[in-house]
């Protein structure tokens, strides 16, 4: 009867904005609070570390979902930072776009870099959403999987290879696995990682020990608090390449807040572990994202 | 009250509701077999989730709220505009009732033949769980048990999202 309705509607040609909306198929926003997930350091949706199979952005399958953000991580050697902006895809197809600096400040001086050396690396990510609902599927404990790339270019090829680098520049391959568990409050990520990058790209590709892919793990649990607040901890493992420079895994202990559907801020505690010979590297992690 | 309480109940004893309901307020539809198969999940046991929802009570003014959110809300008025509200409210109470584990009888519609000549969206859908979180917020029901509520609804969303 309403469809009928809507047909007439359009048929005596009142083909206004909400008459295209209810007819065609674009409706933008329109996921629930935070299960797009927030962006993580490497641009893609997911947690703080981890990449999840959740696609960014507010939008379900009938539109589109863009995100803007900023993410700093203050160590006691370095700094990190980061910005780019991402774009989802009917819930289906998520691209990524982050640029970010590795900071060696006054520690740069120390390795005989030069005081403020930066690594600067340019991350492209395209990710497809390929089996499973981490959300609806409520019924089933199959997650939501996805399968990504991540296209990494670093500008500091001279200073990698002087380190023991083989390359500037690699592609990441992973397939993650989410999902939502509402019964139990729960978000769930595991994701495996085929890389070679050497702290996730920001000294290179490859090294003296190895210079092969290796498979590597990523993972999120968290509890959902209320519907805005998300609190969890991560876990990312890494290949360890470099001859003469050791590296650690990667954890943290976060908090996701949505303070509505264009802006949320997470903020974590992160333990690098060893970077470019200095150990203990644990720090605040702050970002900041706006979208819808 | 007494009425239309038991007359879903003689109608639910003979296996079958007839396309005129003898209720007033409520507007005939199509026959259908009720079977509480219809309410899409298999209830919680014991009392726990009921208490959370305040019991039948509770769960009658969470339903309440929520459909007054969505008749309401810009994002669903049209969906709901030529809805027999009367008949809505009392289903969607007997629903959750009986999901909750209340031990009532669900007399309504499944969710695929409810919703067929809807065409709802995702976005849509998504916009009534948030009315209906609203409305669990307001009744003080806990973010737990809200959650547990959602996890039996959110399947339904592949029966009752048809475009
Ligand atoms: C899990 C989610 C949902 C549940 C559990 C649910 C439950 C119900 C129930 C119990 C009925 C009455 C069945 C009957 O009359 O026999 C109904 C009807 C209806 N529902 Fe839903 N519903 C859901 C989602 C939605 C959504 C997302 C919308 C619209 C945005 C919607 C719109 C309607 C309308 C318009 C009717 C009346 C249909 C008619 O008059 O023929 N429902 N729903």
């Amino acid at each position: 009867m309403k469809r009928l309705l809507r047909a007439a509607g359009l048929a005596v040609g009142l083909l206004g904005a909400a008459g295209a909306a209810r007819a065609g198929e674009m409706v933008n926003g329109g996921k629930l609070l935070l299960t797009g997930g927030v962006t993580n350091v490497e641009g893609a949706g997911g947690g703080g570390l981890a990449s999840w199979a959740t696609i960014t952005g507010y939008e379900t399958v009938d539109g589109v979902g863009a995100n803007v953000h900023g993410t700093m991580v203050n160590l006691p050697d370095y700094d990190f930072r980061a910005y780019g902006a991402s774009l989802g895809f009917r819930d289906r197809i998520e691209v990524s776009y982050a640029r970010q600096a590795f900071d060696t400040g006054a520690t740069g001086a120390k390795l005989g870099l030069g005081s403020g050396f930066t690594f600067h690396q340019d991350v492209f990510g395209a990710k497809l959403r390929v089996a499973g609902d981490a959300v609806y599927a409520q019924d089933s404990w199959a997650p939501q999987v996805a399968v990504g790339v991540q296209f990494k270019h670093n500008d500091r090829g001279a200073i990698i290879k002087a380190i023991g680098g083989k390359d500037d520049s690699g592609v990441d391959y992973y397939v993650a696995a989410t999902k939502v568990l509402l019964n139990q409050s729960l978000v769930l990520d595991g994701t495996l990682r085929a890389t070679k990058a050497n702290q996730a790209g920001l000294l290179g590709f490859g090294g003296g020990k190895k210079d092969d892919y290796s498979l590597q793990f990523e993972g999120s649990a968290g509890l959902l608090v209320t519907k805005r607040l998300l609190i969890g901890a991560e876990y990312r493992t890494k290949p360890d390449n470099l001859a003469g420079l050791k590296e650690d895994d990667w954890m943290d202990l976060f908090a996701a807040y949505a303070v509505n559907k264009h802006l949320s801020i997470t903020a974590a505690y992160a333990d690098l572990g060893e970077v470019a010979t200095f150990k203990g590297q644990r720090g605040l992690y702050l970002s900041l994202q706006a979208g819808f | 009250m007494l009425a239309t309480r038991l007359i879903p109940t003689l109608i639910a004893a003979a296996g079958l509701a007839w396309a005129a309901p003898a209720i007033a307020a409520e507007k005939p539809v199509d026959p259908y077999t009720v079977s509480n198969a219809n309410a899409g999940a298999q209830p919680f046991t014991g009392d726990q989730m009921l208490a959370a929802f305040h019991g039948q009570a509770g769960v009658a003014r969470v339903v309440d709220r929520m459909v007054d959110l969505s008749v309401a809300d810009p994002r669903l008025a049209e969906i709901f505009h030529a809805t027999d509200l009367e008949r809505l409210r009392r289903t969607l109470k007997e629903q959750f009732d009986y999901l909750l584990g209340a031990g009532v009888d669900y007399t309504g519609r499944d969710m695929k033949t409810a919703h067929k000549d809807q065409g709802i969206n995702t976005a849509e859908f998504n916009a009534l769980v948030e009315n209906l979180q609203k409305a669990m917020d307001q009744e003080g029901v806990a973010f737990r048990a809200q959650n547990q509520l959602l996890a039996k609804l959110a399947p339904m969303h592949r029966d009752v999202v048809t475009r």
